[in-house]
């Protein structure tokens, strides 16, 4: 191309006084940017195919590379920062929808940070979680209007299922075919070991894992891709999936160059066919609509399973929520729009939907206002990134929450957003067998069990100091929040006070 | 007794072993100044074609081959570990004609070298095995 408008975004630096041309960075780099100069006898560098995964620096055993953001600017402005005017260049030489993936980078207000939690001095104790017990064990699913006993005065069990969670986290959709067999691996497994849920997604169950069943939740979305008896009997519980945070109102395309082997069998569609997730459910337009859906799920599994409806965070939330609560539905599932994705138009990503913070307080207090809380469970996802997050979306309302981007990042995500290149040289966003085998699923899992583990340790230690031994005694306790740097409206939202004030 | 076992399916041909195995051999406590612009010589080496690679290093055998074949009594196996003792060794190189697996490999002196589980550096535990990102070299002990 005779003009070049877009400068590379990054740039290799390596350090020639470390380097050993052991050449590791060449042959773990997919997007060919590293090569060996025979005649030079040195390592040189094309950045223009960065995407600054960082896996050349994590492998090179000298500490030789790093990747830094160029300092090469264009004449920016507030208005027109560089970012923007490259996304121009890009669209007027490519004319096409310009696509992302992974949560939006954009610096909107992120609640949590702006929400502290409460601890207990002097009038009331906290309570030491290494010398007492300590509950986070939750149960999800719709819970009974009342207590019945039988004629003899004994306790009837009303209860319809519900699912055991032995830490209220839940590993969020994410289908086979965006992420590799061995992510799902590893995935699958520690959700068993954790006892808690990993969810396949639209993409199906493959059956190697079909033996976590137990600890599986399936999704039924618009494609219906891989939806049959067996796999919604091989589930804990199913998920109908209405909306995603990271893109509201628009559907999957997983390209044909994906439908590969399994991922084609998983699927039930041919090898090489466009996966097009349509919009919509065809066969829902409304809430009587999504009703018979679920009685159909439930009808299919014989009412042994909890039903999950799973929507994005969009303007009117509540009244949706309230609807479903309504629908049969036994968990709703909201998710944020800083939740991640395998591929999105970025212009949707960066600009539709609202916070999960805001949606999830404003879903609580409707349905506890209409006397319908307890018709279902609420879980949340969209960018819960540490155990103070599972710990104020809990005080807010949640009964667990949904993590996707923090477990990809686990299992070696670095978060380069550019999951719809297929070209992950972490093993997780591709189905090329050469990169999928960089993660291996003993490591992987391991790895997993360790951030749960050590989350379930520090959601122990805060209820500690707050003086509360169980989860359930923490749920929907806004008191226990406090706001800094948020106006009236926003705490009035989130039902909060504003740090300073007292009970 | 602990040795070194290589799985072939997750090994990511990417070649760091050898180069953690020459570093651990060098004696040196910076890798860079240790193989800064030099062809390495490792014990351990991956074997490559198309998408497979696995790397291949003594197997510690019950009834090697290369002790056996030793003429001056250079290679020995002490604790189950075969050991080679580079100022007996004469260069014969019978050892490396009779190794079924060619993990027996002329050095920069002359004398034959070939893995000892880093038994003899300052490793601790093998090398390449501590360096692999992948666990596709695992050193364990399997009935």
């Amino acid at each position: 191309m005779a003009v070049n408008y877009i400068y590379p975004e990054y740039e290799v630096i390596r350090n020639p006084d470390r380097c050993i041309a052991c050449r590791v960075c060449e042959r773990q780099c997919a997007n060919e940017v590293h090569r060996y100069d025979e005649d030079l006898k040195r390592m040189k560098a094309d950045e223009t195919k960065c995407v600054n995964c960082q896996r050349c620096v994590s492998l090179c055993p000298t500490r030789a590379l790093k990747i830094v953001k160029t300092d090469n600017t264009f004449k920016e402005s507030a208005n027109w920062s560089n970012q923007t005017i490259s996304e121009i260049y890009k669209q007027a030489e490519s004319g096409g929808v310009l696509l992302s993936s992974m949560g939006t980078p954009k610096a909107y207000p992120v609640y949590w940070d702006k929400m502290l939690i409460n601890a207990s001095q002097v009038t009331n104790p906290p309570i030491d979680p290494l010398r007492e017990p300590m509950e986070t064990r939750t149960f999800l699913g719709k819970k009974p209007d009342g207590i019945v006993r039988d004629k003899d005065g004994k306790l009837k069990n009303n209860l319809t299922p519900q699912l055991e969670l032995s830490v209220p986290i839940m590993f969020s959709a994410m289908s086979y075919g965006s992420i590799s067999y061995n992510a799902h691996e590893s995935l699958a497994r520690a959700a068993q070991e954790l006892g808690i849920y990993y969810n396949t997604g639209e993409g199906g169950l493959h059956k190697d894992f079909y033996q976590y069943g137990k600890n599986t939740i399936v999704q039924v979305a618009s494609g219906r891709f891989g939806v049959h008896k067996d796999y919604l009997e091989a589930a804990a519980a199913i998920e109908i999936k209405m909306g995603q945070g990271a893109k509201p109102g628009i559907g999957g395309h997983l390209p044909g160059a994906k439908i590969v082997g399994d991922v084609s069998a998983t699927r039930m569609i041919p090898e090489g066919a466009d996966a097009i997730s349509p919009a919509p459910h065809h066969d829902i337009y409304s809430i009587e609509d999504l009703r018979q859906l679920v009685y159909s799920l439930k009808e299919a599994t014989e009412y042994k399973k909890p039903v999950i409806v799973k929507i994005a965070a969009v303007h009117n939330v509540a009244a949706i929520a309230s609807g479903i609560a309504r629908s049969g539905a036994d968990i709703i599932a909201i998710d944020g729009f800083r939740g991640g994705t395998g591929a999105a138009p970025t212009r949707i990503r960066d600009n539709v939907g609202i916070p999960i913070e805001l949606a999830l307080a404003n879903v609580d207090e409707r349905l506890r206002q209409e006397g319908i809380r307890n018709n279902v469970s609420i879980v949340v996802g969209g960018s819960i990134r540490s155990s103070a997050d599972v710990v104020k979306a809990v005080a807010l309302g949640a009964d667990a929450v949904y993590i996707g981007t923090g477990a990809l990042l686990a299992l070696g995500c670095h978060l380069c957003r550019s999951c719809h290149a297929g070209k992950c040289n972490w093993g997780i966003a591709t189905q090329r067998p050469e990169l999928v085998k960089r993660l291996n699923p003993d490591v992987g899992y391991k790895r997993l069990v360790n951030l749960i583990t050590a989350w379930d340790h520090e959601v122990k230690e805060i209820m500690g100091g707050m003086g509360i031994n169980s989860i359930e005694a923490l749920r929907g306790n806004r008191l226990m929040l406090r706001g800094v740097g948020l106006n009236e409206k926003e705490l009035e939202m989130l039902g909060i006070k504003h740090a300073g004030e007292a009970f | 007794m602990k040795r070194i076992y290589v799985n072939e399916k997750w090994c990511l041909g990417c070649h760091l072993c050898e180069y953690y195995c020459a570093f651990a051999a060098s004696g040196e406590d910076d890798m860079a100044k240790a193989l800064k612009d030099i062809t390495i010589n490792p014990r351990i080496k991956i074997e490559e074609q198309g998408d497979i690679s696995f790397a291949v290093s003594c197997r510690h055998c019950d009834e090697p081959l290369c002790v056996k074949g030793c003429i001056t009594g250079a290679l020995t196996v002490e604790n189950g570990v075969i050991s080679i003792d580079q100022n007996k060794c004469v260069g014969c190189y019978t050892c490396i004609l009779s190794c079924p697996y060619g993990a027996v490999m002329p050095s920069e002196t002359g004398a034959v070298q070939k893995c000892e589980l880093c038994t003899k550096n300052a490793c601790g535990e093998p090398a390449c095995v501590k360096g692999c990102p992948n666990r596709a070299i695992v050193f364990e002990e399997r009935g």
